[in-house]
């Protein structure tokens, strides 16, 4: 029965996907199925954290074959909350999308490709085989590439295409290390890796191992120096398809580095995690600095993501429980805030009909409720009390000030400024300056329809109330980032769940 | 036999990097191609090679009785081959409508997504030619750079 938990926030997308492939003649029908299933996938993801936050770690072997030999099925605390969190965006984004994505790209089979996307993001997040996660990558990274391309715009296939090759060549890196990693211990289970690449005796080759799978999920993750195809791809596309990129593609790189250098590759810490301390700061200051010289918003918006992704990896690579608490709850805060911004700018420019900065104006005058919106998630993710950021924030640096790495927790203050000037940079231009084509050229909200004010503005202010959510009853997502990083910490309640778990 | 391989995922290595790192986008495919069967020659060769051995199991028995050759790590490039087949068949795909739409498959000259900035030179394809650059600075610049 517990295994229907894990089975269901994978296949339930799986099974829309289909349903809307089959249902591509009948549009209407294919809308109703593609939002319901989102919901469903939300409401799988509930069911899978209320079951671990009551029973502790999952794991189901699938097909009935014990333990390291099938493939294992896992959620400990931090898997369960990165599946809920994606069902929560999935749901939001899509219901975003039913107004945002065109005719032409809903009729080229945006729907059956989201659903696919979904799929292999919860798939990397509940595997416990580093096969399987290859081949949900690959599931991801393919529905990526159809949804970054989806449209044929000049623009778009420039980006996909620089997206493409950098991310080919980071899955095979990925593939080369699991070989070798396989060659070595003769196991691809994570759990049974945990127990056996401590008794491997080349200590050098395992440390190589290891930096090539942080350059595999580095490059996903987009970090300092691997991060140049994230701001060429992520403005291109339709507004719902880059909020949930940035949101959800590059935190699964990050997932994939916590879950591999907290289960698997803890032995040479005083090289691997101080090199990730290092990488952490420089993708914070080139993503943030980046971010400054840019004009257009959702050019700004994905070099914050790269600063942002920054903070995460300084969680880990600080390795302390504190550290690590840091590290689950900017995940969580960063998906949320991230993917509302991009929502926001789609709203911005529907309103004003541009997303570069000097083009358009006057929004606060037009549409404060917009000015509101934006208002939120932004200070949320420069670190403003009382928003959620304010708190990962917090506990990032004083884990850092803790174990006194007094330089990382400068640069974090210091990017926390940097990213409010570019937050006021976008506050001041588009919506404090007048309009440059007149006072009247900027819409308000109101004139709207009623379809597109509750599907595309809803989505805004349930994740803005979140957000706000986390900042002011912070106690339960800390006891969950808390309880997550104290099983990634002691692996071997994860070990004793997968190896011990009967079929 | 392992040392005869890793020369040759060596050497398929070395020329995979040397295509990737080419502006013609074309040769950019056929480096990924390489680089990736490059990786499934890595699997074969981590997961133990032997000679002769079937990884099948006798008439009458329930198990592999040794000695036999791993069937996992042929299950697992099977796996792999499948999958690169797939994103490059894309890649191409992809690469060819970049070059109906952009009129090139140099990706220096690819400046949509990025514009370059104005006081930047892009330098000139040193062999325009092989690279069917037809008139794609003049296209490139067509929608680039509207505001310029």
């Amino acid at each position: 029965m517990s295994s229907w938990y894990l089975v269901a926030p994978i296949a339930v997308p799986m099974t829309t996907a289909v349903l809307c492939i089959l249902l591509s003649t009948r549009r209407d029908l294919q809308r109703i199925v593609s939002a319901t299933g989102a919901g469903m996938h939300l409401v799988a993801g509930l069911l899978l954290m209320a079951q671990v936050w009551q029973g502790g770690i999952l794991a189901a072997q699938m097909g009935q074959w014990p333990a390291p030999f099938g493939i294992t099925l896992v959620a400990d605390h931090l898997s369960a909350v990165m599946v809920l969190i994606t069902g929560i965006m999935g749901f939001g984004v899509g219901l975003y999308s039913l107004r945002d994505v065109d005719d032409n790209r809903e009729r080229n089979g945006f729907h059956p490709l989201y659903h696919v996307l979904l799929t292999g993001v919860t798939g990397s997040f509940i595997t416990g085989d580093l096969f399987n996660l290859y081949v949900w990558f690959e599931v991801m990274l393919i529905a990526s590439f159809a949804l970054l391309a989806l449209g044929s715009e000049k623009v778009q296939l420039d980006g996909a295409i620089k997206y493409a090759a950098i991310n080919l060549v980071s899955t095979v890196m990925f593939l080369i290390a699991v070989a070798v990693l396989y060659g070595m211990t003769g196991t691809l289970n994570m759990a049974d890796l945990a127990v056996r690449v401590p008794q491997v005796e080349q200590r050098g080759m395992m440390t190589t191992v290891a930096v090539m799978f942080m350059i595999a999920f580095g490059i996903k993750s987009a970090v300092f120096p691997l991060f140049f195809w994230l701001p060429a791809s992520y403005h291109t596309p339709a507004v719902a398809v880059s909020a949930i990129f940035a949101g959800l593609l590059t935190k699964v790189g990050v997932y994939a580095l916590v879950r591999t250098f907290t289960l698997i590759f803890t032995d040479d810490v005083g090289y691997t995690h101080d090199a990730l301390l290092v990488v952490a700061g420089l993708t914070m200051l080139t993503g943030v600095l980046g971010a400054a010289a840019q004009n257009e918003i959702r050019r700004i918006l994905s070099f914050h993501i790269i600063s942002q992704i920054g903070y995460m990896i300084m969680g880990l690579a600080l390795y302390t429980p504190l550290g690590l608490i840091g590290a689950v709850f900017y995940l969580v805060h960063h998906i949320i805030v991230k993917t509302n911004l991009f929502l926001v700018a789609g709203v911005a420019k529907r309103l004003t009909g541009s997303m570069d900065l000097k083009k358009i104006g006057g929004l606060y005058k037009s549409s404060p409720l917009l000015a509101v919106l934006f208002l939120i998630p932004a200070l949320s993710l420069a670190g403003i009390p009382p928003l959620s950021g304010f708190w990962a924030k917090f506990v990032l640096i004083r884990a850092s000030l803790e174990i006194e790495s007094w330089a990382i927790a400068a640069v974090a203050i210091l990017v926390g400024l940097l990213t409010m000037f570019s937050m006021t940079k976008i506050w001041g231009e588009a919506f404090w300056k007048p309009h440059p084509d007149g006072d009247d050229r900027s819409l308000s909200i109101g004139d709207l329809t009623v379809g597109e004010r509750v599907l595309l503005v809803g989505p805004i202010v349930v994740f803005a109330a979140l957000t706000v959510a986390i900042g002011l009853w912070t106690q339960p997502f800390l006891d969950l980032a808390t309880r997550a990083s104290g099983e990634l910490l002691n692996p071997a309640g994860y070990i004793d769940a997968v190896l011990g778990a009967r079929p | 036999m392992e040392t005869l391989v890793a020369f040759t995922v060596g050497v398929m290595a070395a020329g995979s990097v040397y295509l990737l790192l080419s502006h013609n986008l074309v040769r950019v495919l056929f480096g990924l191609i390489l680089l990736s069967n490059a990786a499934n020659f890595v699997i074969f060769a981590a997961g133990g090679m032997s000679e002769g051995l079937p990884p099948l199991i006798g008439r009458g028995d329930y198990v592999l009785e040794a000695p036999y050759s791993n069937p996992l790590p042929q299950a697992l490039i099977l796996t792999a081959i499948v999958i690169s087949f797939g994103l490059l068949a894309f890649a191409l795909v992809l690469v060819y409508r970049g070059y109906q739409e952009l009129g090139t498959v140099d990706s220096d000259r690819m400046r949509l997504a990025e514009p370059p900035h104005p006081d930047q030179d892009i330098p000139e394809p040193e062999e325009p030619d092989r690279m069917h650059v037809r008139d794609a600075s003049r296209r490139v610049e067509n929608v680039g750079g509207p505001e310029s």
